[in-house]
């Protein structure tokens, strides 16, 4: 885009300007997104405990309701606890907002050539992932900052939960990125087009339970029930955020909504195709790679990344809250080890079925394997002639092959 | 406009942001207001990187040295709450000691950094026809053992050539041991009775 309006524009004004709409749009996405699952939220926790939810705001279904939550929010006074640390009590909801919506720099919402993307990272898996570790910084520092014992009891446990899911949850987003042979999310998603038995999750047993794995250390690691001990109600008030009050509050649970979203886009291209439906409704149109596809491609991902809100919803209104240790126990003693055999299992499969998808049952098309990082083909026709000196690596474990054998395919 | 070489001005931007913070983490007595800038000014380096077009040692930076912060944090939080926003005090004594550690490794790393040719600033035109290679995948096949971006030198550097598989080696078995020394450390050493049980 910035090369667009420098056709029409002075360089600096240009690039500023591209810059300014792309983060237009990222923070317009997170916020109106948080608008849309908090309503989505009161609704869907209101037919699980068989009421109507909201039903007044704005006609039908109360659909304004967040609105007229977001004036009430607005219109509160701005409080702050005496003995607290002023500075570090003011920027915590920034902090935890600004890491939330970072992550959706990195994230596609359709591919092809000219994938939607704010600022295509060619390890943006990697990427993603260490920016939403970054979220819990504005939990730790509100905790902190109170003054209070409920603040600080929360974010330490909030410290401890998601400093320990952060390691099966990479170990999880690690499968996907081993059988696509890249950590470009544009890749990841494209070598996943046509039909659903092409998606990744169905790729082999390893990677479908890989994603259920993902899934629960994702909710775990946005801080949603079942493992939602960092506010507590029952035991801590409302844990980190028992001082907060008005906007400053409702920044936090818009980081929050904003996190859900994206481990949930993240989930959908690393597992489920991204922007590939389960039918490709955008080759079959003929239009794939056109705007129109990519705006279909768009649909698709914002739906998929919706769709696994909704079930975070669902499972929070269906499980009690977990205990501390046991919060604990779910990701040492099972999260982790399962990861690391589905990882195991993963490169076994991708090692003796290699180029087979859906539990291999079919051949995948030839067409995937076009889709490369671009990184040059010289270097892809060198590893083919250097095949002797991977020899000498002969005794080093599988994964070695199992990488070679992903980026030669590649070129 | 045009003659205003723009990278140049982002590296000072996110140069001037590191320093800045790195300066503020001496001159703050609070712990944890300390940490909070170590954090802004790794972050600031993190951004250095993917100014550089190196996103992977960026993501590195993020993940590792302000993740590795996160846990300073806490821990400045834990022995810090019995007596809250400790503030510590830092003695002359100390002050002098740690001006000149500081002065001597600044002198050690301008000295380095401006005797090696290698690192001597390349002009504009010459920047322009640098290609980065956008992606991490040399990196990743070097650790695996396969330098691919040096798979076109002549043979007798064959060793070169086998990449960092061995250096990867140790570090993960190193890492590893140091797993099981903390988790032998922090184990319970009470008795299996009075440990609650799930």
């Amino acid at each position: 885009m910035g090369a667009f309006f420098d056709q029409y524009l002075p360089t600096w004004l240009a690039y500023t300007l591209a810059g300014l709409i792309h983060v237009g749009l990222i923070i317009n996405l997170v916020a109106v997104g948080a608008l849309i699952f908090i309503w989505l939220e009161r609704k869907i926790s209101g037919r699980i405990q068989d009421r109507l939810g909201p039903t007044r705001v704005g006609g039908k279904f109360g659909w304004l309701q967040t609105l007229a939550d977001g004036m009430k929010l607005l219109t509160k006074e701005d409080l702050m606890p005496e003995g607290a640390d002023g500075f570090l009590f003011r920027i915590a909801p920034y902090v935890s907002f600004g890491a939330s919506i970072t992550a959706f720099i990195a994230i596609p919402f359709a591919g092809g050539d000219y994938p939607w993307i704010a600022q295509r990272v060619n390890t943006g898996v990697f990427f993603v992932i260490a920016v939403l570790g970054l979220e819990v910084f504005g939990v730790i520092l509100a905790g902190y900052s109170s003054a209070s014992k409920w603040s600080l009891f929360g974010a330490m446990r909030e410290a401890a939960q998601v400093v320990s899911y952060e390691v099966p949850l990479g170990m999880c987003a690690v499968v996907p990125v081993l059988l696509a042979g890249s950590m470009d999310l544009v890749v990841i998603g494209d070598q996943q087009a046509g039909w659903f038995t092409n998606w990744f999750i169905f790729n082999d047993p390893a990677t479908f339970i890989t994603f259920w794995v993902y899934f629960t250390c994702a909710t775990a690691s946005v801080n949603r029930a079942p493992f939602d001990l960092a506010e507590a109600e029952s035991e801590l008030v409302a844990g980190f955020h028992t001082e907060y009050s008005g906007l400053r509050w409702s920044f936090f649970f818009m980081a929050e909504y904003g996190s859900m979203f994206s481990v949930s886009i993240l989930a959908s291209i690393l597992f489920l195709g991204g922007w590939h439906g389960p039918i490709p409704i955008a080759s079959l149109l003929h239009v794939d790679g056109t705007y129109f596809g990519n705006l279909l491609g768009c649909l698709n991902v914002l739906f998929k990344g919706t769709l696994g809100v909704a079930i975070m919803m669902w499972v929070r209104w269906t499980l009690p809250r977990l205990r501390i240790d046991q919060v604990m126990a779910t990701c040492l003693k099972y999260c982790t080890p399962i990861a690391a055999v589905m990882f195991l299992g993963a490169a076994l499969w991708q090692y003796a079925l290699p180029g087979r998808n859906f539990f291999g049952l079919s051949r995948a098309p030839a067409a995937v394997y076009n889709v490369s990082e671009g990184w040059s083909a010289g270097a892809n026709a060198a590893i083919e002639k250097s095949a002797p000196v991977e020899t000498v690596n002969a005794e080093s474990p599988t994964p070695v092959a199992v990488v070679l054998t992903q980026s030669n395919r590649g070129g | 406009m045009n003659q205003i070489y723009w990278p140049s001005v982002f590296f000072l931007i996110f140069g001037a942001l590191a320093c800045g913070f790195a300066v503020a983490v001496l001159l703050t007595a609070n712990i944890v207001r300390m940490a909070f800038y170590l954090v802004l000014s790794l972050a600031a380096t993190a951004g250095l990187f993917f100014l550089a077009g190196q996103d992977f040692v960026g993501a590195m930076q993020l993940l590792i040295y302000v993740g590795g912060t996160l846990v300073l944090l806490i821990f400045g939080v834990m022995l810090t709450s019995q007596e809250r926003f400790v503030s510590m005090k830092t003695m002359a004594g100390d002050w002098l000691i740690g001006l000149g550690a500081g002065a001597a490794l600044l002198f050690l790393l301008v000295i380095a950094a401006t005797s090696v040719p290698n690192w001597r600033g390349r002009d504009a035109a010459e920047v322009q026809q640098m290609q980065v290679e956008k992606t991490a995948a040399p990196i990743a096949m070097g650790l695996l053992g396969a330098r691919v971006d040096q798979i076109n030198e002549p043979a007798q550097a064959n060793i070169v050539r086998s990449g960092y598989l061995l250096h990867f080696e140790i570090v993960s078995i190193h890492l590893l041991v140091v797993l099981i020394g903390a988790a032998y450390l922090a184990r319970a050493k009470r008795k299996p009775a009075s440990v609650p049980t799930t």
